[in-house]
């Protein structure tokens, strides 16, 4: 049939346009892609000359630790965001795996659960799950009950709250054990455990967006649902899944925290969740889903922590930071569109 | 006597390199329904855009009753006398009919409060006018899309413009409904505006335009009276080269049957459907829209609300239960839907993702991983098998025209190496050279012994296209036509 020498088409020599039209497109592509990197290595530069202390292997290794527990959320809420949905509960999530966590892993007879400390194992099994359970009851309400994302993590956002201050009776968990602190302050070959914890569950996250059939479906749960759906896709399946997983890697985050600070403070994680939306729609991911990368998602991270890190090291006010960081949200998406408009 | 109300010459327009529109002329004159013909991508839309002021030029002239005009928005050509119906509907869904109508332009009372009487009275008197059966006060959004686009229609209308632009404005509308819009037209053109029609569907250009404008590959070709030209030589004017045969038909019907269903329901009170599907078949489903066609297929392939369970499907011999979609594309079923870009493609996705979506599983390396290999192959293969013009796979399917934009879609399903076809609207959108191509492929399809059920609502398609076909009316199978018996007449008398 191909070689049917009537077949017609009337296009204007597409194969031409449609090559000069990708010739724009890989600058577009290349300014997508590297865009938001090129932005990062410019700050690092201009850090590096205007601070001697920048570009030191402690305070790298620093500038990653400090970015390592916004950076799993963000990761976390990439699958979320591609998938066409929004987490707003990753915050009151880390609180709540902290303190359960915590709670198995103490070893003050005041802890809520009686007998600890239990093998460090079960606290750190207990955390992840407390959190994809959170996540799974926010997806089993947006997949299976259609409630919109943005209400179902709302209501999530205030109910782990409330379950975390009612299991602390509202009292941080003190006195955690050495081995569950480890995976805070302890290291591997000189590389902090939680920028090694942030580096698996990039790799985990990278692997699955990009090498398995359920990223192929997250992405196209994403793009469009109904496509997605007469393809024989399970999008509700899908949709439960991403909050899961969002949810799990808050309850990790959680446990990094409380095991960094050396107790479980039902107040952590407040506001959180805007740190790691920042960094996922600074890394280009579009928040109308199905479009992004978890590279992405990676490098806005870390861009939010070099800026951070850098202000701190610069003496720039706490206050003039959160101006910052908020004027660095806009301007990155306004950037965006005024591509995605020329184009 | 008539005078020219819109002159455009030398118009030409190119983005980052290349020419979207090299030589755009077109002269409208007063009383007059002027046809705007040419493939996709032959620089109508390009053409329009300028003349709406969407987009600047690059150079040319656009006069407007013998004065110079450059619109910088759509708002100033609509105050000059120009507006336009498109495509795309853009309505307002929680607002009413007449909200939507009179949107931007609300009649004011007493402290700027919306005067809501009037403003409905007037948005009544319109629609009555245009005889289309559609009350001010519904709300858009519990509205069809045919009924949308009327309201689109009668919102473009009320303007009051001089010059009126029409750019596929039947996509969505049964032929009552485009009679209805036909009607309109022959008012307008009595009143002595104009307007330019834009449309895929020769037949339509036929029966309501008297003049047409041919572009091809971004330039004007010919334009001249309908009245002197005939079908064919419109087509090879807007293909650039000779036709032989719009429909390509190459199947021809078995015995034996494939696919039976007996008594099913669906959704939209669709009740009581029973037909036998032969291998080797192309079986028209033909109906006005809202008749039911869409849900049958919808509920064939597991798609559409669950409560509908009357009925038995078997296919092969055995009894078919499909729940979702991923049962049916495994019982070797395949759906091209009516909605492209709703329900088709993935359109944030490129090519090769496309075409591989309904066929993951057998594209993996592990039953985890993906085998990117497998999956460029088959993008390799979907591509050649049918001719998608498109620079790579990784290109963005929104940047390939509608035809091939379908040629994807239907290369999704021919990788699942289905049994069976049903094709919703295939050829909606899709220009003369590419329709042809998609015609080529069901027809090999089912001569090569697949079976196509084909749902249309365009009589010639039906009449070139199937074996056979069922007619819906109101949810119902209202009977069937075939050989010398299916005739257009027939069609819409059973249809209606």
């Amino acid at each position: 049939m191909t070689d049917d020498p009537a077949r017609t088409d009337p296009q204007p020599s597409p194969g031409a346009a449609a090559q000069a039209a990708s010739g724009n497109r890989s600058v577009a592509g290349f300014l997508q892609a590297y865009g938001i990197l090129i932005a990062l290595v410019v700050v690092c530069l201009g850090l590096t000359f205007l601070n001697e202390f920048f570009l030191t292997p402690r305070n790298i290794l620093n500038v990653l630790r400090q970015t390592s527990i916004n950076g799993i959320l963000a990761i976390g809420l990439t699958f979320v965001i591609l998938a066409r949905g929004i987490d707003l509960s990753v915050g009151s999530v880390v609180a709540l795996a902290g303190v359960v966590a915590a709670s198995l892993a103490s070893t003050s007879s005041t802890a809520a659960v009686a007998g600890g400390p239990y093998p460090v194992g079960l606290a750190l099994i207990a955390g992840v799950a407390v959190g994809a359970i959170c996540g799974a009851v926010s997806g089993a309400a947006v997949a299976r009950f259609n409630v919109p994302a943005f209400v179902a993590t709302l209501g999530m956002l205030s109910a782990a709250r409330g379950l975390t201050l009612l299991y602390s009776d509202g009292r941080p968990v003190p006195a955690l054990t050495d081995e569950f602190r480890w995976i805070g302050t302890g290291d591997i070959f000189g590389i902090p455990m939680p920028v090694v914890l942030f580096a698996l569950v990039f790799a985990g996250a990278w692997w699955t967006l990009t090498q398995t059939r359920f990223g192929r479906h997250v992405y196209a749960a994403g793009g469009n649902p109904h496509a997605a759906t007469v393809s024989g896709i399970n999008v509700a399946r899908i949709r439960f899944a991403v909050f899961a997983i969002s949810g799990a890697l808050a309850g990790l985050a959680g446990m990094i925290l409380a095991a960094r600070t050396g107790s479980a403070l039902p107040q952590a994680g407040v506001a959180y969740e805007l740190d790691a939306i920042a960094a996922v729609v600074i890394g280009g991911t579009s928040l109308a889903g199905g479009v992004g990368r978890v590279t992405g998602t990676l490098i806005g991270a870390l861009l939010i922590g070099v800026v951070n890190n850098g202000l701190d090291l610069m003496g720039v006010e706490s206050y003039y930071q959160l101006v910052i960081k908020g004027v660095l949200i806009v301007a990155a998406v306004m950037l965006d569109q005024t591509r995605n408009r020329r184009e | 006597m008539t005078n020219v109300l819109l002159e455009v010459d030398g118009l030409r327009k190119s983005f980052g390199g290349v020419v979207a529109l090299q030589e755009g002329r077109f002269r409208l004159e007063s009383g007059s329904v002027h046809a705007l013909c040419g493939g996709n991508g032959a620089g109508k839309s390009t053409f329009l855009s300028i003349v709406m002021g969407i987009q600047p030029r690059d150079s040319g002239t656009i006069q407007l009753e013998g004065r110079d005009v450059s619109f910088a928005s759509p708002a100033e050509a609509l105050d000059a006398g120009i507006s336009i119906i498109e495509q795309e509907l853009s309505p307002v869904p929680a607002m009413t009919v007449a909200e939507n109508i009179y949107l931007g332009r609300e009649p004011v009372g007493l402290f700027g409060r919306v005067d809501f009487a009037r403003m409905n009275k007037a948005a009544g008197e319109l629609l009555d006018r245009l005889g289309f059966d559609i009350a001010p006060t519904e709300v858009m959004m519990d509205l069809t899309v045919a009924r949308m686009q009327l309201v689109e229609i009668a919102k473009a209308i009320s303007y009051d413009a001089k010059v009126i632009i029409m750019d596929e404005p039947t996509s969505a509308l049964g032929e009552a409904e485009a009679d209805h819009l036909f009607d309109a037209i022959r008012t307008m053109r009595d009143q002595g505006k104009g307007v330019i029609y834009v449309s895929h569907r020769l037949t339509e250009i036929f029966d309501i335009a008297d003049r047409y404008t041919v572009f091809r590959d971004g330039a004007f070709v010919a334009d001249g009276a309908l009245a002197d030209i005939d079908k064919t030589h419109l087509v090879e004017l807007i293909v650039g080269r000779p036709l032989t045969e719009e429909f390509v038909k190459t199947n021809a019907p078995t015995d034996e049957v494939v696919l039976s269903v007996e008594g099913i329901d669906a959704a939209h009170g669709v009740r009581d459907v029973s037909f036998d599907l032969k291998r080797g078949e192309i079986l028209g489903i033909y109906g006005l829209m809202g008749s039911g066609r869409t849900e049958v297929l919808d509920r064939l392939f597991g798609l559409g609300p669950k409560n509908h369970r009357h009925g038995r499907i078997t296919l092969g011999g055995q009894e078919l239960v499909v729940r979702d979609a991923s049962e049916a594309i495994a019982a070797g079923l395949a759906l091209v839907t009516e909605d492209r870009k709703g329900s088709g493609l993935v359109m944030t996705q490129d090519v090769r993702a496309n075409i591989c979506l309904a066929r993951l599983e057998k594209l993996s390396s592990t039953p985890l991983m993906m085998s990117p290999a497998r999956e460029t192959d088959a993008a390799r293969r979907m591509i050649d098998l049918f001719g998608i013009k498109t620079a790579s796979d990784r290109l963005g399917v929104a940047d390939l025209s509608g035809g091939n934009q379908q040629k994807v879609v239907l290369g999704k399903w021919f990788l699942t190496e289905p049994r069976i076809l049903l094709l919703d609207e295939p050829t909606r959108g899709v220009d003369v050279g590419a329709k042809r191509e998609i015609y080529s492929i069901m027809s090999d399809f089912a001569a090569q012994g697949g079976a196509v059920i084909l749902v249309s609502s365009e009589t010639d398609e039906v009449l070139g296209m199937t074996d056979r076909t069922l007619i819906m009316r109101d949810g119902r199978l209202a009977g069937e036509l075939s050989g010398d018996d299916m005739t257009a007449p027939a069609l819409l008398h059973l249809a209606a």
